[in-house]
C-alpha cells in the first residue's frame, strides 16, 4: 500500500512538473508578453523597469528559477489588465465555480443512477432502449449547443429564466441542466454497464430466494456492489470533464468563475491570469485524480495488502 | 436445417457488377436503421464538404446589407432564394453552412490524422523499443491524460493567436495519448506471438516486423479509436470556434456561426439553429459510426 501511494504521489509530482514547464516555455515562447499588453507611447526607461519587474531579463534557466521559485513563494505577479494580484483574481472566482459544481454533481447524481438502474433493470423493454437513447444523445451533443438552446427557448421565448451570472436561484437552471448533459449521458451509461454486471450475480438470486422486495434486492444488494466500479471509472475521469465543461459553459452565462476567467484571459491575452487559473485547474484536477486513486486504492484490498 | 446451412460462410461467385463491390455494402447489410440513417446523413455531409462550391447557392462571405437578417422560407420577410435566411450582414446562411461544415470536416479530419500519426508512431516505437523510451513515452501519455485538454488548447490559442495553422496544430495534439497507449498496449501483447518470432527467425529486420507484420494487426482497435476522437475533436472546434477562439471572422465555421449568432438570438433565432443543427447532425453521424464500430470491433477480438 506504502508503496501504490508512493508510486502515486511520485507521478503527480512529475505531471506537475512537466505542466509547469509547459506553462512557462509556453509562455516565453511567444517573444516578450510586454510589447502585447503595453503598446504606443511608453519611454524605453519605463519598459525596462517593467521587463526587469516581470523579471523578463536574464536567461532562459534564470528565468525558469524564478518562476518555480514564485511559484513556492506565491509571488504571482499582477494581471495586465487589472493590475492586482493574480491570486486575489482567482481567489474571487472559486467559490462561484464551486456552486456550479455542486449543484452540476447534485444533478448529474440524481438523474442519471435512477436513469441507468432502470436502463438495466428493464434492459429488454422499450424503457430501458429509450433511456439508452437519450444517453446517447447526450453524449453527442455539444455543451455549447444545449446551452444555447436552453437560452433561446427559456430566457428569450418562454422568458422564463434569466441569463447572465449567478445571482439568484434562478440563474442556476440553464447553466446546470447545460453542463450536466454530458455528465448525465456517461454516467448513466456507466451505472447501467454496472448494474448489468451485477445484476447476473449469483447473491441476486440467492437475495431474491430470502424473499426479499425487488426494490431492497436492486438498491442494496444490486446497487451497492455497483457503486464500487461506478465510482472508480467517474472518479478519475469527473475532475477532467469539470474543468472543460465549466469553462464553456461558465463564459456562455458569465458566470463569475474560473472557467470564465480563463476564457476572457486567453481572449484578452493576459498572460499572469492565464498562466495562474491554467496552473490552478491543472493542480487542482491532478490532486482530485491522485486522492482518488489512493482511495480507490484503500478500498481494494487487493491493492491495500499487497506487499512491494 | 436451412437456418443452420444459411448461416454457414459461403463462397459465392459474384459476377463484376454485383453491389458486393462496392465498399462498404456489406456494413450496409448488417446495419440496422439507426447506423443507416447515420450513414446515409454522413454520407450527405462528405458529399457537402466535397461540392461545396458548387451546391452552395451564394457565395458565403458576401455581405448584402439591404437584405440583413431576413428569416427562413416560410417566414414573414422571406428573401428569394436564401432558403435558411440570412445573418446580421446580409450573408447566406446556408452557403455559410455549408462552407462552415466544410472547414469543420477538415480541421477535424487534419486533427484527427495528425493525433493519429503523432501517437501511433510514439506508441509503435515505444513498444518495440521499450526501456528508457518507452517509460518516457508512457509517462507523456500519462501527464497528457491527467491535464485537461481545454486548459492546453486555451494555451496554445492565447499564445500564438488563432489561425487555420494554430488551430489544426492544437486539434493534432488532441487525442495522441490514446493512439499511443492503444499501439503500444497492442505491440506488446504481438511481440510475444509466435509469428512474429517465426518471422525473426526467418531473417526479418526489425522495420519490416513493424510495418509488416505488427502495424496490420494494430489498425482494427485504431480505426475505432480514429472514429471516436474524431467526434471529439468536431465538439472541441466547434467548442473553441464557438468562444471566439478558433479561425477568425469572416471565415465560418460551424462553431463560430452559432458563437457570433448569439447576439442576434431574441430577433434572430434562424442564424444560430441552422448550424447548431448541423453540428447536431455531424456528431451524431460520427457517434453512432464510432459506437458501432466500436461495440463489433470488440466482439471480434473477442473470438479471435
Amino acid at each position: 500500500m506504502l508503496t501504490y501511494v508512493l508510486r502515486t504521489l511520485l507521478k503527480m509530482a512529475v505531471t506537475l512538473f512537466i505542466i509547469i514547464t509547459l506553462v512557462f516555455f509556453a509562455t516565453r515562447l511567444s517573444g516578450n508578453p510586454i510589447d502585447f499588453v503595453i503598446g504606443e507611447g511608453i519611454t524605453q526607461e519605463d519598459r525596462q523597469l517593467l521587463i526587469a519587474y516581470y523579471g523578463l531579463d536574464g536567461s532562459v534557466a534564470t528565468q525558469y528559477w524564478k518562476f518555480i521559485a514564485s511559484i513556492f513563494t506565491g509571488e504571482f505577479g499582477l494581471s495586465f489588465l487589472e493590475r492586482r494580484p493574480v491570486a486575489e483574481i482567482a481567489a474571487e472566482r472559486i467559490w462561484p465555480s464551486l456552486k456550479l459544481l455542486f449543484s452540476t454533481a447534485i444533478f448529474t447524481f440524481a438523474l442519471s443512477i435512477p436513469l441507468g438502474i432502470a436502463a438495466a433493470v428493464y434492459r429488454t423493454r422499450f424503457v430501458g432502449s429509450a433511456i439508452m437513447v437519450i444517453a446517447f444523445m447526450g453524449y453527442a451533443v455539444p455543451p455549447f449547443v444545449i446551452a444555447t438552446l436552453l437560452v433561446l427557448i427559456f430566457a428569450y421565448t418562454l422568458n422564463w429564466l434569466p441569463v447572465v451570472g449567478d445571482g439568484t436561484a434562478l440563474h442556476f437552471i440553464m447553466p446546470t441542466l447545460a453542463m450536466s448533459g454530458m455528465f448525465v449521458a456517461a454516467l448513466t451509461r456507466f451505472t447501467r454497464n454496472a448494474m448489468l454486471d451485477v445484476l447476473g450475480q449469483d447473491y441476486m438470486r440467492t437475495a431474491r430466494a430470502k424473499g426479499l422486495p425487488e426494490r431492497t434486492v436492486i438498491l442494496k444488494h444490486g446497487l451497492r456492489n455497483a457503486s464500487i466500479t461506478i465510482l472508480s471509472v467517474v472518479g478519475l475521469q469527473i475532475a477532467g470533464w469539470i474543468a472543460a465543461g465549466s469553462v464553456v459553459i461558465e463564459s456562455i452565462f458569465s458566470w463569475p468563475g474560473i472557467g470564465d476567467l480563463l476564457v476572457r484571459s486567453a481572449i484578452m491575452r493576459d498572460y499572469p491570469v492565464l498562466q495562474f487559473g491554467v496552473l490552478m485547474v491543472a493542480v487542482a484536477v491532478i490532486c482530485i485524480n491522485a486522492a482518488v486513486d489512493i482511495a480507490y486504492a484503500y478500498a481494494d484490498p487487493r491493492i491495500r495488502l499487497a506487499k512491494g | 436445417m436451412s437456418d443452420l446451412t444459411s448461416s454457414l460462410p459461403q463462397t459465392v461467385r459474384r459476377p463484376i457488377l454485383s453491389p458486393h463491390r462496392i465498399p462498404g455494402y456489406a456494413l450496409w447489410c448488417k446495419a440496422d436503421w439507426v447506423l443507416r440513417i447515420a450513414l446515409i446523413v454522413g454520407l450527405i455531409l462528405v458529399l457537402l464538404t466535397i461540392a461545396a462550391p458548387l451546391i452552395a447557392p451564394f457565395d458565403p462571405n458576401h455581405q448584402s446589407l439591404i437584405s440583413r437578417l431576413r428569416p427562413p422560407l416560410g417566414f414573414e420577410r422571406y428573401k428569394a432564394g436564401f432558403f435558411l435566411g440570412t445573418d446580421e450582414l446580409g450573408r447566406d446562411i446556408l452557403s455559410r453552412c455549408i462552407y462552415g461544415l466544410r472547414l469543420t470536416f477538415t480541421l477535424a479530419l487534419a486533427g484527427a490524422v495528425i493525433g493519429l500519426l503523432i501517437g501511433g508512431t510514439l506508441g509503435l516505437l515505444a513498444g518495440l523499443v521499450g526501456g528508457v523510451f518507452e517509460d518516457f513515452v508512457m509517462g507523456a501519455v500519462d501527464a497528457q491524460i491527467a491535464i485537461p485538454f481545454t486548459l492546453i488548447a486555451l494555451l496554445i490559442l492565447a499564445i500564438f493567436g488563432s489561425s487555420l495553422e494554430v488551430m489544426v496544430l492544437v486539434l493534432g495534439v488532441y487525442g495522441w495519448e490514446q493512439h499511443a497507449r492503444i499501439v503500444r498496449g497492442e505491440v506488446r501483447k504481438l511481440t510475444g506471438m509466435p509469428f512474429i518470432e517465426a518471422a525473426r527467425a526467418a531473417g526479418a529486420g526489425p522495420l519490416r516486423i513493424a510495418l509488416r507484420h505488427i502495424l496490420p494487426n494494430v489498425v482494427s482497435p485504431l480505426v475505432v479509436q480514429f472514429t471516436l476522437n474524431f467526434s471529439n475533436i468536431v465538439i472541441l472546434e466547434s467548442t473553441l470556434s464557438f468562444l471566439g477562439l478558433g479561425v477568425q471572422p469572416p471565415t465560418a465555421t460551424l462553431g463560430s456561426m452559432v458563437g457570433v449568432g448569439r447576439d442576434y438570438l431574441p430577433t434572430a433565432p434562424w442564424i444560430v439553429v441552422a448550424p447548431a443543427m448541423m453540428i447536431l447532425l455531424l456528431t451524431f453521424a460520427v457517434q453512432i459510426l464510432g459506437d458501432w464500430l466500436r461495440d463489433h470491433a470488440d466482439v471480434r477480438l473477442r473470438s479471435r
